[in-house]
């Protein structure tokens, strides 16, 4: 067997998975995105632009999902760094183990389940009926925003966490000392050293969350009540309800489409922070 | 023997679902959400250690799969069914008709029983996805049992394509304890309340033919309407109304029985349901109009085990059975054997059968309300507005 083909061989899976089960379904989406609703729902051949030019009718469906998945991202960023950051920096070596497990622990239940004691916890006999108790009253938490954006921050915490804290531990501590010595204040030290070190773990989190919340269908399904609508929503309905699946590919091309290019811009900026880094350590 | 040693028995299952029910999840939202209905169809078809023991398979075979609709049977009977022949009956529970025709046309397979509701069973028929019924299979149907008027629709082009299950209404359900004691009573005053001392408490259901219908009866239009500028006017009112509602949703029965909802579009048996168990919630029909329905049992062509769908379809229709079917589920029965054997208060429940001057304004859905493709579309960008 010759080198080529043994890698050849080693790539088959992945190759073949790859091809079944994303090129060949998307290309399908894609070419479904030309045709016509068939009378009676699901898609005839056809090539029209219509479904396209129609896309602006589910504008507020991007305009959450384009909102609400870097709001969600930069919320959980912002909890789960120092939460990383104490785990990695703080924490007793002793206690380590035990902290990280107890991270992972919520995985162990679907994220389905414990969307599901977000609808308790915040519907009307849950939080709100606490804060009457102190004295707010009528506040309700159930079916907002809100509500979608605490469920989203809880399940996707520990996708943040982890990537933050796995490039906090492989810090180097010998340089914090170094900085430290040279007369720079803790904040000075976090600022220059601990948190540019930290920018590869910080995007990887990033990206993880943010992609996963651009094509989030559940947690809006459980605790928007139907009405914080996300492009995942719209999608399962145009295929499930109105069976117009001509119209539904044409927004899932225009989801990935939206995606990509973000992705992209987002990579862009990581790298150049990258470069800037390398900049500054050259100095 | 060891049957049913190393698990729950399915009466305990089923009470167990129930009391989830009357808490605050239901099976309706759970499958609706995650698409377990069919999820569990194909896993049951292909998990050998989901199928029941076979020491008890009679000659039907030793399991049947019924798609059904939530809340919508008497677990008792399927036991009962089981004892009797030897086939365990499966049951996977839908949220909406368009739901069961768009897995069906997608060649979702593994169902022997269906429960489509009478607009449906042309489309499914056209479709090519269901079964002419021989009556010879099904000894307790009686056709002239049945009132015409819930029976006609399972017959296309005089072929027998279903049998009636039960009928029922699509009327509203308030709770009175915010109103002063007092229901409501017509579609006007439903919408005109959500946008006044009800906003953020009421709900509507996350299906296009009855949301969009009752939007159609506030104007005074058919609830049947696919006239563009009717329709126009629904879609305003509605989208007028979505940042005052609680949620689009047909899982109502949670959010009215915890209080966090006061007023939803309501189905006659959860009606009934609701107001069994809190009685400040009433059940009424809107004066304009409204939903009468009628749903039956059908089997579909890509059905494997038809003989156990035929049998346990002449189960269920043996009128001892219907009618421990209609206490459990609190739908109205159109088999005149079936009424004969209710106690006097279900057969005098104003629920269930409603005085006739409010059952003359109601519509029976149409074929055409459920595949317009402008009623689809009205309803997913009201959604996502």
């Amino acid at each position: 067997m010759t080198h080529r083909t043994r890698n050849w061989l080693l790539l088959a899976p992945a190759g073949t998975w790859f091809l079944v089960m994303l090129i060949i379904p998307l290309s399908v989406v894609f070419i479904f995105s030309f045709g016509e609703r068939a009378p009676s729902g699901g898609v005839v051949p056809a090539f029209t632009f219509e479904q396209y030019a129609n896309l602006p009718a589910r504008w507020t469906a991007f305009k959450n999902t384009m909102t609400l998945a870097p709001i969600g991202t930069l919320l959980a960023l912002l909890i789960a760094y120092p939460l990383a950051y104490f785990l990695a920096v703080k924490a007793n070596p002793k206690w380590k183990t035990i902290l990280l497990v107890l991270v992972i622990v919520p995985f162990w239940t679907s994220i389905l389940i414990r969307s599901y004691a977000w609808i308790f916890l915040l519907g009307g006999r849950g939080i709100p009926a606490l804060l009457e108790w102190v004295g707010l009253e009528g506040i309700r938490l159930i079916n907002t925003p809100f509500a979608v954006l605490v469920g989203i921050i809880y399940g996707y915490l520990p996708l943040m966490v982890f990537p933050i804290y796995v490039s906090l531990d492989k810090l180097d501590k010998r340089l914090l000392e170094a900085s430290s010595d040279l007369g720079a204040k803790p904040w000075r030290t976090f600022l220059q050293i601990t948190l540019p070190l930290s920018i590869p773990g910080i995007a990887t989190g990033c990206m993880l969350v943010f992609i996963l919340l651009m094509g989030e269908y559940l947690i809006p399904a459980l605790l928007g009540g139907g009405k914080v609508f996300f492009v995942g929503n719209a999608l399962v309905d145009l295929f499930l309800q109105s069976r117009n699946w001509a119209y539904g590919s044409a927004v899932a091309v225009a989801l990935v489409a939206v995606m990509l290019i973000t992705v992209t811009f987002y990579m862009r900026l990581i790298s150049r922070l990258g470069a800037s880094r390398e900049d500054v350590s050259i100095m | 023997m060891t049957k049913d040693i190393d698990h729950i028995s399915k009466t305990e299952f089923m009470e167990k679902l129930e009391s989830y029910r009357k808490g605050s999840i239901t099976r309706r939202h759970f499958l609706n959400v995650t698409g377990l209905g069919a999820a569990t169809a194909v896993l049951g078809a292909t998990v050998p250690g989901l199928r029941p023991s076979p020491a008890f398979a009679g000659n039907i075979g030793d399991r049947v799969v019924v798609a059904t609709w939530p809340n919508y049977h008497d677990p008792a009977n399927f036991e009962a069914f089981t004892e009797a022949t030897g086939a365990h009956v499966q049951v996977n529970v839908f949220g909406s008709n368009e739901e069961m025709l768009a897995k069906l046309q997608a060649g979702a397979t593994g169902w022997d029983v269906y429960v489509p509701t009478n607009y449906t069973i042309e489309d499914y028929v056209k479709e090519g996805l269901i079964e002419p019924l021989d009556t010879s299979k099904l000894p307790n149907y009686d056709a002239s049992a049945f009132d015409p008027r819930y029976a006609e629709a399972g017959s296309v082009d005089g072929t027998l394509y279903a049998v009636p299950k039960n009928w029922g209404s699509t009327g509203m359900a308030v709770n009175t304890k915010h109103n002063d004691g007092k229901p409501i009573s017509s579609w006007k005053e439903f919408f005109d309340i959500t946008m006044d001392k009800f906003s953020g408490r009421t709900m509507v259901h996350d299906y296009q033919l009855t949301t969009i219908g009752s939007a159609l009866n506030y104007h005074g239009y058919s609830f049947n309407s696919v006239d563009e500028k009717e329709l126009a006017d629904a879609e305003k009112l509605l989208i007028e109304v979505k940042p005052h509602l609680f949620a689009i949703t047909s899982d109502y029965q949670p959010s009215m029985r915890n209080g966090d909802a006061w007023l939803t579009i309501c189905w006659s048996g959860d009606g009934k349901q609701l107001n069994t168990d809190i009685p400040e919630i009433h059940y009424v029909l809107g004066k304009e109009g409204g939903e009468i329905w009628s749903d039956y049992f059908a089997i579909p062509k890509s059905s494997e085990r038809k003989e156990a769908g035929y049998a346990l379809i002449n189960f269920l229709l043996d009128p001892q059975v219907n009618a421990k079917e209609v206490l459990a589920h609190g739908y109205p029965t159109a088999d005149s054997r079936t009424f004969d054997l209710l106690p006097d208060s279900l057969k005098n429940d104003p629920i269930l059968f409603p005085a006739q001057e409010l059952l003359d304004p109601l519509e029976f859905g149409a074929a055409v309300t459920l595949t317009d493709p402008n009623r689809a579309e009205l309803m997913a960008r009201f959604k996502s507005a």
